[in-house]
């Protein structure tokens, strides 16, 4: 297939993918500005947004101080932020019409019905329970993309190529998410493994839809190393960073065997792969969460880089 | 005074057309409210697989659909059997002409075409002088433009050589058709055209070049996301199952096309382009072009690749040109024309230039090179002071303008928001040539959709009609 199709395709899925990930961001972020904590510690959860989203520098360009109304806009609207919602859609769509001819007739409807709709939503009444309709909106929007391709696309090149960008875009949001923990701080005054510490972790498994199946497969409560060991390495958490890994090693096996040639993203997405399958949530801790994760991110990175190097650019 | 307007299905109840009479039955029990809802639901579904079209610098919405009119126009299998018989001879005829430009200009030297019409003619590309290609095919996909202006009269009204477009909606017309109304279609025996895809494929392949081994391998080359006909050249592309390529995909290498694609470079043999000539090849011609493959032209003249249609194609529809069409069939085929060209004046001749003068309150005129009802004056419509300035633009360049009389186009029923109404309708029939030369049975209907307009353009509000031709007994 044409590299610019490959390259597109790619992309298509992880504006998606990416959209979807802001939209569970979003959420958690408000759910959490609803719980009571201590007058200091009003703000930081939208500040850490900006900073999992790794979009604060261009959020200062433009705005002086962080408040929730011009963070949701930020991160839902505005055409200024590249990863913003309405970007991601925009772009997924304009990038689908370029090679509509390698998509399904589901997969295109599912883009081009975001497309549509999404000028329907009244950009300035998005709080309560605006946001959350919008928010659900966007999450089954990216989801019955996500459907279309699993259920109507060839399990050839092409099929392969979508995959990766969604995976390769998941990894890279799933460990942006945890990271969170990271970056949002505990009110001054508060104990470590308190009532809000508690709420943060729970709002990390919200996040990642995994509330209910953490409890599901830990029968515990919310511990931190579990929650850690479950996002990172849990090979049924679809979310995790190793199902994110063991899916990319999947794609790019089978485009070795359809093009009949090994090369170095196949690699080192093993290499990724093999860590996090046999990792110990243990070692992890050890070496530090946030440092571990910040590895994660970069290697992921650069896995992207080799994909686009080997097939996407031609 | 006003020539008399044929409507194709009849104006009254006593005077309905066989062909029409099932429809208008239908018209009669289906009320206007059902219609309303289809046509919503037509429009729905364009969006929805985004058939859109763009139109640049009016502002508003950029991607726009074609009104789409409900209500089919339908040719008898008699009638169709005629034009297609037309067409055929008049493509034929009209590659016959374009080969001889290039080759040996035989038709100049029986004076029958002054040699400063075509070789100073802006479509005319010396760089095709001598080059040969498969068949001596060079307009491999034409699109021709006709009115009907009587039960048995039927005219050409222009030839589109070069990248005609429009066969996507008569696809599209016909699916959404059949989809919205398959009780009334189910009444018709309609002609299919949905085999045209098959039939563009194979005729693509057929011009491979001659050293191309195996399938050759066909692409289409779009201008990209923002042209105008971009969902046609999709489709097209989707519904032949070969790559739909940009400039940039492609590259050439000793002479030979390859694309850039996810498992290293591949050949490529036969491109259905959709850019013009001049954005080709910035080797050769508009060294600005980001559109186009540096050394295309090269490649091409080495025979190691067939472009359709063939680079300076357009000599053969030229509006200046058009007026030899009737005797090109003549000199080439040694046939009469079996369809006919509008009386046609170019104003490059002084006497014709003083009689269109004369006259501009009667006829039509337009610009050699215009096209898509842009630059055009039409007389009986226009204002005194309109009719003034165009004087004056063709006594400046006489040559730039030629004049038609003002036809009465026939119209057919059209829902619009008065309700059931005649509109002014023209069609164009699409015409394959290749190893074989092949019609579908159908076309695009264009409809003006302003009550009297004549102006059927989709960037000046005209619409489009699904286009049934029956089938015989």
């Amino acid at each position: 297939m044409l590299s610019r199709t490959a390259d597109n395709l790619f992309w298509i899925a992880r504006y998606m993918e990416r959209a979807e990930n802001i939209a569970r961001m979003l959420r958690v972020t408000d759910r959490l500005s609803l719980m009571p904590s201590s007058t200091e510690g009003e703000g930081t959860e939208w500040q850490s947004t900006l900073i999992v989203s790794g979009t604060e520098d261009i959020y200062y360009d433009k705005y002086d101080e962080v408040t929730p109304e011009n963070v949701i806009f930020f991160l839902a609207f505005d055409r200024d932020n590249p990863s913003s919602i309405r970007n991601c859609i925009e772009l997924a769509r304009r990038n689908a019409r370029a090679v509509r001819t390698a998509m399904t007739t589901e997969q295109w409807e599912a883009l081009n019905g975001a497309w549509l709709e999404l000028p329907s939503w009244d950009e300035t009444r998005l709080r309560g329970s605006g946001l959350h309709r919008f928010l659900d909106w966007v999450k089954e929007r990216s989801l019955l993309f996500y459907g279309t391709t699993i259920a109507t696309m060839l399990r050839r090149d092409s099929y392969y190529f979508t995959r990766l960008g969604t995976f390769i875009e998941r990894g890279d949001n799933t460990a942006r998410i945890l990271d969170v923990k990271y970056h949002l701080l505990l009110p001054d005054n508060v104990r470590v493994g308190g009532g809000i510490d508690f709420y943060q972790w729970a709002a990390i498994l919200r996040a990642v839809s995994g509330y209910r199946s953490y409890h599901a497969l830990y029968k515990e409560g919310i511990k931190p190393w579990l929650i850690a060991e479950f996002v990172i390495l849990h090979d049924q958490m679809p979310r995790s960073l190793v199902s994110c890994s063991s899916a990319i090693n999947d794609c790019l096996e089978n485009l070795t065997v359809e093009y009949g040639e090994k090369n170095d993203a196949y690699r080192i997405a093993g290499q990724i792969h093999s860590q996090l399958r046999y990792g110990k949530v243990e070692d992890i801790f050890n070496q530090g969460l946030h440092e571990f994760l910040s590895s994660y991110i970069e290697r992921n990175h650069k896995l992207g880089q080799e994909i686009s190097r080997s097939y996407l650019l031609g | 005074m006003a020539p008399a307007i044929f409507d194709e299905m009849g104006l009254s109840d006593n005077e309905v057309r066989t062909a029409y009479l099932t429809l208008r039955d239908w018209l009669k029990e289906t009320p206007p409210e059902i219609l309303t809802l289809r046509r919503e639901e037509a429009e729905t579904f364009f969006r929805r697989i985004g058939i859109t079209f763009a139109v640049y610098g009016e502002g508003g919405d950029p991607e726009r659909i074609i009104p789409f009119d409900i209500i089919p126009r339908i040719l008898e299998a008699a009638e169709w059997d005629q034009i297609s018989a037309g067409l055929i001879q008049r493509v034929k005829a009209l590659n016959a002409f374009i080969a001889d430009i290039y080759g040996k200009q035989e038709i100049i030297r029986a004076g029958i075409i002054p040699r400063e019409q075509v070789m100073t003619n802006e479509t005319f590309r010396p760089e095709m002088v001598g080059l040969e290609v498969p068949f001596n095919i060079y307009t491999h996909i034409a699109g021709i433009d006709m009115v009907r202006v009587g039960p048995e009269e039927f005219y050409v009204l222009e030839d589109n050589c070069r990248t005609p477009s429009g066969v996507s909606y008569m696809l599209e017309n016909r699916e959404i058709t059949m989809r919205l109304f398959p009780d009334l279609f189910s009444r018709y025996n309609v002609a299919p055209v949905d085999h045209y895809c098959d039939d563009l494929l194979s005729t693509l392949s057929s011009v491979a070049p001659r050293n191309c081994e195996g399938d050759p391998t066909v692409a289409v080359l779009t201008p990209g996301v923002f042209n105008s006909a971009y969902y046609e050249h999709s489709f097209l592309a989707d519904q032949m199952g070969v790559e739909l390529v940009e400039g940039p995909d492609l590259y050439v290498k000793n002479d030979i096309v390859y694309m850039r694609t996810t498992q290293g470079a591949k050949r490529v043999d036969v491109i259905y382009r959709r850019v013009d000539d001049e954005f080709l090849d910035p080797e050769a011609f508009n060294p600005e072009s980001m559109l186009g493959v540096a050394g295309l032209m090269s490649a091409y003249r080495a025979g190691n690749v067939t472009l359709t249609n063939a680079v300076g194609a357009g000599i053969a529809d030229d509006k200046a040109i058009y007026t030899y069409v009737p005797h090109m069939i003549e000199f080439y085929l040694g046939e009469k024309p079996i369809m006919k060209n509008v009386p046609t004046h170019r104003c490059a001749d002084p006497g014709e230039m003083a009689y269109v003068l004369d006259r501009l309150d009667e006829l039509v005129v337009k610009e050699v090179h215009g096209s898509g009802g842009y630059g055009m004056l039409i007389g009986p419509k226009a204002t005194k002071e309109e009719r003034a300035v165009f004087a004056e633009r063709i006594k400046a360049e006489p040559d730039k303008y030629i004049a038609q009389p003002t036809l009465a186009l026939s119209t057919c029923p059209t829902f619009v928001n008065e309700g059931v109404a005649p509109r002014h309708v023209d069609l164009r029939p699409f015409v394959l040539s290749g190893k074989e030369i092949r019609v579908v049975p159908g076309g695009l209907t264009r409809v003006a959709l302003k009550e009297g307009s004549l102006v059927v353009n989709s960037s000046q509000g005209g619409g489009t009609k699904d286009t049934w031709v029956l089938r015989g007994k």
